[in-house]
């Protein structure tokens, strides 16, 4: 594949966190390392490994497939291949790309000397499953509360899981979840709309630069972030909501047996109200 | 304030450290609150459907064993052999349990004494001076609520089955059972501004949600039960007719919430929320369930409500409405009320009218129910032939 002129000088060696040289180099346009090769071994497999589930399964239909954990009386040990048992090795499978994908990450930036931003966030991705998949079904004494594999079967899950709680909508963390969800779509549309107007000025005008940026909200709220401060904004607003995300199904069973909406008698009972 | 002012004021406060904690230290309260809150492992789940669907109940097993202490059922009264003449020619104004013998007639006057009035005993409902007098209410009420029971276990099997109810399964050895509902008025409102519209009070009668806080009135009490569907979801994948909306919604959730609450459940034993409608995806429970609402506007309407007026007004509501009973009155926060251990083995005279001129309690029970579980059965998805359709086919 092509390469552009300036992108050789990006191209240097070394950064790599395991394996030295010997997997220092790229196809195409792609930076293999180490755990390139094992993101590609574990997402092949595990891929490999759904379809022979689905193909054990009743239906070929894409939304039906599921490959379903374990009877939660396996608890924590090891499930037949057809009983849970190739849910549990595609669990594996996706935990083992997931974090060579995230290491891979970490391997470029220290070839171009930048932060870890990227691999970090992708970090907090990877915590949202794990939390789903092993932290809470441990925590719980059973991989048979991971979810399913597969369109709609895990959808099921996610509804029965939130009415296993009466009303999700009462739990803290999700209620903090939402609303980081709901900012991050806000900040990133204030973003994405003050760039583009200062980058397709009005008829007849120049393109504009970041003062005009910052003067338009210090016009409108008082107040102007900045340029790399929106970023910084930005990041936060989207880590936590995934953060959140994943304490707020971590506590559902752990830490709390009850309808979610019981959960705020603290508020209720506090001394101040009487 | 010139620029070296400004300086040293910025400075003051990057080195004082005391504000630096004090947000550490606010979210550290904030967490402990939160954790306060909160339970800890281990619990314990039940899976209540095929694996993965998270059809499951959730408990924790601390609080279950406080509540197995609670719901023990009292040990019962020895039964007297023989037992002598039937009641009602030895006894004046014995109405419903006349065709007991007189020994088993007394023994179910202790029993009843000992599970609905143990502190105030005989006098409760009874003149002493004057055992047959009707002249106390309680004794009127108590009269019917036998009647009541052996309704119950005559003609409800569809919800109660062969365990049953006694006395005590409401009473637990309270005059007044706990858990019993009047019409809630509401908060009083000076003005329209204050009109929560029946709802936003959060209230343990519907789990502490915002959603209306008196349901019973709604679906539990007969006379305006017909008009209050409980089920609300349309038919029809486009709006052809179902005049339906969130509000006619809420209060259905709130019934809902007050079913869940009752029998320490959540939605995923009787419903699968994939659709929660569909009978076809629903856990046996919900027929049961199905039943019970039935059953309760039965006796809300048949017997509670026509003791409105022997009622006292110390025993009405603050509408003036009689007490009546819903899901908690008997349930009590378990999934089968005293978990499913029945007393009608031993006191088979509640389990319908008495036609027999003697009915002697059969002392070898076969068929009664042992020690049930404290919480329902754990499914697995190889056993169950109700989901044998959706595993997967063998290799």
């Amino acid at each position: 594949m092509a390469m552009l002129g300036f992108e050789r000088k990006y191209r240097v060696r070394g950064g790599t966190l395991i394996g030295g040289d010997l997997f220092d180099f790229w196809v195409g346009p792609f930076y293999v390392g180490f755990f390139g090769v094992t993101t590609a071994f574990f997402a092949s497999l595990g891929t490999a490994l759904i379809v022979y589930g689905a193909s054990q399964g009743p239906t070929w239909n894409l939304w039906q497939i599921s490959i379903a954990p374990p009877d939660l009386s396996y608890g924590l040990s090891l499930a037949p291949l057809n009983q849970g048992g190739l849910w549990q090795i595609i669990t594996i499978c996706a935990i083992g790309s997931f974090v060579s994908w995230a290491l891979r990450e970490v391997e470029i930036c220290r070839k171009l000397g930048i932060g870890l931003h990227v691999p970090f966030a992708f970090a907090v991705a990877i915590f949202a499953y794990v939390s789903l998949t092993v932290i809470r079904p441990v925590l719980l004494g059973a991989w048979g509360h991971g979810f399913p594999y597969g369109i709609t079967s895990h959808l099921d899950w996610v509804s029965n899981t939130g009415y296993q709680y009466l009303n999700f909508h009462y739990n803290p963390a999700h209620m903090l979840g939402v609303s980081f969800f709901f900012a991050t779509v806000f900040a990133l549309s204030l973003h994405g709309s003050l760039i583009l107007s200062a980058a397709n000025p009005q008829k007849g005008e120049p393109m504009k630069t970041s003062e005009h940026e910052n003067t338009f909200f210090r016009d409108a709220v008082g107040y102007s972030i900045g340029t790399l401060g929106i970023h910084r904004l930005g990041l936060f607003l989207a880590l936590s909501a995934g953060f959140w995300s994943a304490v707020c199904i971590i506590i559902s069973g752990p830490f709390w047996t009850h309808g979610w909406p019981e959960w705020w008698t603290w508020w209720l009972n506090l001394p101040i109200w009487s | 304030m010139n620029g070296s002012a400004i300086r040293g004021f910025i400075n003051r406060r990057v080195i004082d450290t005391g504000s630096r904690r004090l947000p550490q230290l606010l979210a550290f309260g904030v967490i402990l609150a939160i954790l306060s809150g909160c339970e800890r492992p281990p619990t314990d789940t039940i899976q209540r459907g095929y694996r993965g669907v998270a059809q499951g109940l959730v408990y924790n097993p601390r609080i279950v064993k406080d509540q197995e202490a609670a719901n023990a059922i009292p040990v019962a009264l020895p039964q007297l052999p023989g037992g002598g003449p039937a009641a009602g020619s030895v006894f004046k104004n014995v109405q419903v349990l006349g065709n007991l013998s007189t020994g088993e007639f007394t023994r179910t006057m202790l029993a009843m004494t000992s599970w609905v009035a143990p502190k105030q005993g005989c006098a409760y409902c009874h003149n002493t001076a004057n055992m047959a007098s009707d002249e106390l209410y309680t004794k009127v009420v108590a009269r019917r609520m036998l009647q009541m029971t052996q309704h119950i276990n005559a003609d409800w099997k569809t919800h109660v089955a062969a365990t049953g109810v006694t006395c005590y399964t409401c009473h637990r050895g309270e005059p007044v059972p706990a858990n019993i509902w009047f019409t809630d008025p509401g908060p009083e409102t000076a003005d329209e501004a204050g009109n929560h519209g029946g709802q936003n009070m959060p209230s343990p009668a519907t789990g502490y949600t915002s959603l209306p806080y008196d349901p019973f009135t709604t679906f539990l009490d007969s006379s305006t039960a017909d008009a209050n569907d409980i089920r609300v979801i349309s038919n029809t994948a486009l709006p052809s007719g179902d005049r339906k909306s969130i509000k006619q919604t809420e209060w259905t959730y709130a019934l809902m919430m007050h079913m869940s609450e009752s029998l320490g459940v959540n939605c995923t034993y009787c419903h699968n929320s994939r659709s929660f409608a569909s009978w076809e995806a629903s856990a046996p429970p919900r027929v049961t369930a199905w039943y019970g609402i039935r059953m309760v506007r039965d006796l809300n309407h048949s017997y509670l409500d026509p003791l409105s007026s022997t009622f006292p007004p110390v025993r009405h509501g603050p509408l003036g409405d009689n007490p009546k009973l819903n899901c908690a009155t008997c349930h009590q926060g378990v999934y089968k009320p005293l978990f499913g251990n029945s007393m009608l083995k031993d006191y088979p005279q509640f389990a319908g009218p008495i036609a027999a001129p003697v009915a002697t309690p059969d002392a070898s029970p076969a068929s009664a129910p042992g020690n049930a579980p404290a919480t329902p059965a754990t499914t697995r998805s190889d056993d169950d032939s109700v989901m044998a359709k959706d595993k997967p086919k063998p290799s």
